[in-house]
């Protein structure tokens, strides 16, 4: 069948363009979307130049959920709201399925969300309930990156979880210390961060720190770092500074720079690090069971959506994209009625 | 009840070169009306989809669909009219005829010449119909329209932003449909090619819908190169 996809053809211009899919799987209608730091990057240009020029033209947006249009297999009905699973395997692997070099991933290797359909596998999809607030489910994938994150620590972690630390202040480090906080009730979450009006927002933490003004006698068990780019280096140091012997610094923080590490002190403490990056099916069901159980947290998560835009143009786009890049906190979220 | 009525009975005298309609000829992989009759297949709110073609292409479309379309249970054809208000009137005949229609029933009337329509657009065009009883699809004209009585000077030349350009689908009330055509004069039935001109005239409101500039219609054998292009562009 014939799909309209809308492209990002270069930075800041959108395209038309025609796609084909096959009636042999889950047909969705894209409902709710948002716009991810790395879709940013695509639409800013701020990607090198070769990798504009291998990716793009691409749909951009990886996070959104919809409503189910057509099933050929008969397990969701018409009209189900679905989170949409963007990574997707091809074939077997011995790691995860998010880490391997078979999967590809919608608004990286291929086209994202924004079109007028999408066709995924079955298991792409994994339904949410009517209730869930769209806004919030709209960036389900991005709170999946900190369930699966968490989840792995959780194996790794032999020294205690008393007290955990979270760099960056912005709508990862929320999410993380949010999760924290509810898988760990009797752990201490602090936030470390750079803008006070950001911090402020963690009112369900132990304790918000400026990252240029921590008491001197703090120390952390474990660090979750959600800082990314450049700064990324201070924030590593600090928490090789802060943390205790054997535990776990989490990187999620994307950096187009390499990034120096003292491994002098690494070594010394015998620390571990583990990346982050994307996400899996279990993650997601993760997700979806954990609001279900809290609806709490919807209050919470409300507050990272910041940005609310209906999408019924091509120009519409742009303009959420504008939007978005001028906003130093919280999720735009695009109401896809294009 | 919502029923689409995919209007194929035209036989494509702009098209030149060929006798098969051009809603036969191939786009990508398939013939142009399946691709267009896909995309209301997949919206299960449609509760029939009917498709009005020439009466000697009626069994050639029937195969089209067994062949290309798996689960076409809610498909049939039947035989369009002379004119397009013909065509559109043997669909309600047999709407009338098969189904027990409400006040609520609408119809979604579709160019099967259109296979680019988005979900979107008929998903649009089914809250309008519901709503506001008629729509259009319509997208704003890009170019400059110029009025020539005589076909050789300008008589006018209208404020621009006032222009759409008319794109299908368009979708009625079908009992509001029914009462309009079959109270036409046959003068005005000659004259009023649109369904959503006749609303017009008995001064009932059409709502517009957003179209795409996507949307076009395979009219001339350039719009099937164009098209054809386009797809083999994804297939490289």
């Amino acid at each position: 069948m014939i799909n309209i996809v809308y492209r990002l053809k270069s930075p800041k211009f959108f395209e038309e363009s025609i796609d084909e899919i096959e009636l042999d799987g889950v047909i969705v209608r894209p409902t709710y979307l948002s716009i991810c730091q790395a879709d940013q990057r695509y639409y800013q240009g701020s990607r090198p130049a070769e990798v504009l020029e291998k990716k793009l033209p691409m749909a951009l947006i990886h996070e959104g959920i919809g409503e189910v249009v057509y099933d050929s297999d008969g397990n969701f009905k018409s009209g189900d709201q679905v989170v949409m699973i963007p990574n997707t395997p091809f074939g077997e692997d011995v790691c995860r399925a998010n880490y391997s070099y078979n999967s590809k991933f919608r608004g990286s290797g291929f086209d994202g969300f924004t079109s007028d359909l999408i066709k995924l596998e079955s298991d792409r999809v994994v339904k949410i309930p009517e209730d869930f607030n769209p806004h919030v489910a709209a960036f389900i994938e991005l709170i999946s990156v900190a369930y699966q994150g968490i989840s792995k620590f959780d194996e790794l972690a032999i020294t205690p979880k008393d007290a955990l630390g979270v760099w960056g202040d912005g709508n990862l480090g929320f999410i993380t210390a949010l999760l924290l906080k509810e898988k760990f009730p009797d752990s201490k979450v602090y936030i470390f961060g750079k803008h006070l009006d950001n911090l402020n927002l963690f009112s369900f933490a132990d304790g918000i720190y400026q990252i240029h003004n921590v008491p001197a006698d703090l120390v952390i068990d474990h660090a979750f770092e959600c800082v990314g780019s450049s700064a990324s280096q201070s924030a590593i140091e600090q928490i090789i500074n802060l943390i205790n012997p054997q535990g776990i610094i989490n990187l999620f923080g994307v950096s187009e720079y390499p990034i120096p590490i003292n491994t002098r002190m690494v070594l010394e403490k015998g620390l571990t690090i583990q990346g982050n990056s994307r996400s899996e099916r279990e993650d997601f069901v993760g997700v979806v069971e954990t609001l279900k159980q809290n609806p709490k947290l919807f209050e919470y998560l409300e507050k990272l959506v910041t940005n609310t835009c209906e999408i019924h143009s091509l120009n519409d786009l742009k303009e959420a994209f504008d939007k978005d890049y001028i906003s130093n906190f919280g999720k735009t979220i695009l109401i896809w009625k294009k | 009840m919502i029923f689409a009525a995919i209007l194929a009975g035209g036989i494509g005298s702009r098209m030149g070169g060929t006798d098969i309609p051009k809603q036969f000829l191939t786009l990508g992989d398939k013939p142009v009306i399946v691709h267009t009759i896909e995309k209301f297949v997949i919206n299960e709110k449609i509760d029939k989809i009917i498709v009005l073609t020439p009466e000697n292409f009626i069994n050639h479309t029937i195969h089209l669909i067994e062949k290309h379309i798996p689960n076409a249970n809610d498909v049939i054809v039947i035989e369009g009219g002379e004119t397009r208000n013909d065509t559109l009137m043997n669909s309600i005949e047999y709407i009338k005829e098969n189904f027990g229609i409400d006040d609520e029933s609408i119809i979604i009337t579709h160019d099967s010449v259109r296979p680019f329509v988005t979900h979107r657009i008929i998903e649009d065009n089914i809250q309008a119909a519901r709503k506001y009883g008629a729509c259009d699809t319509v997208v704003p004209a890009t170019d400059t329209i110029v009025e020539s009585i005589n076909g050789e000077t300008i008589e006018s030349i209208p404020v621009r932003d006032y222009y759409y350009q008319g794109q299908t689908p368009q979708s009625f009330n079908v009992n509001k449909l029914f009462n309009l055509i079959t109270s036409l004069t046959e003068e005005e039935s000659n004259i009023l090619t649109d369904a959503c001109k006749i609303f017009t005239l008995k001064d009932e409101d059409v709502h517009l819908v957003d179209g795409e500039v996507t949307n076009i219609k395979i009219t001339y054998p350039y719009d099937l190169k164009l098209a054809n292009t386009i797809l083999e562009d994804i297939h490289d």
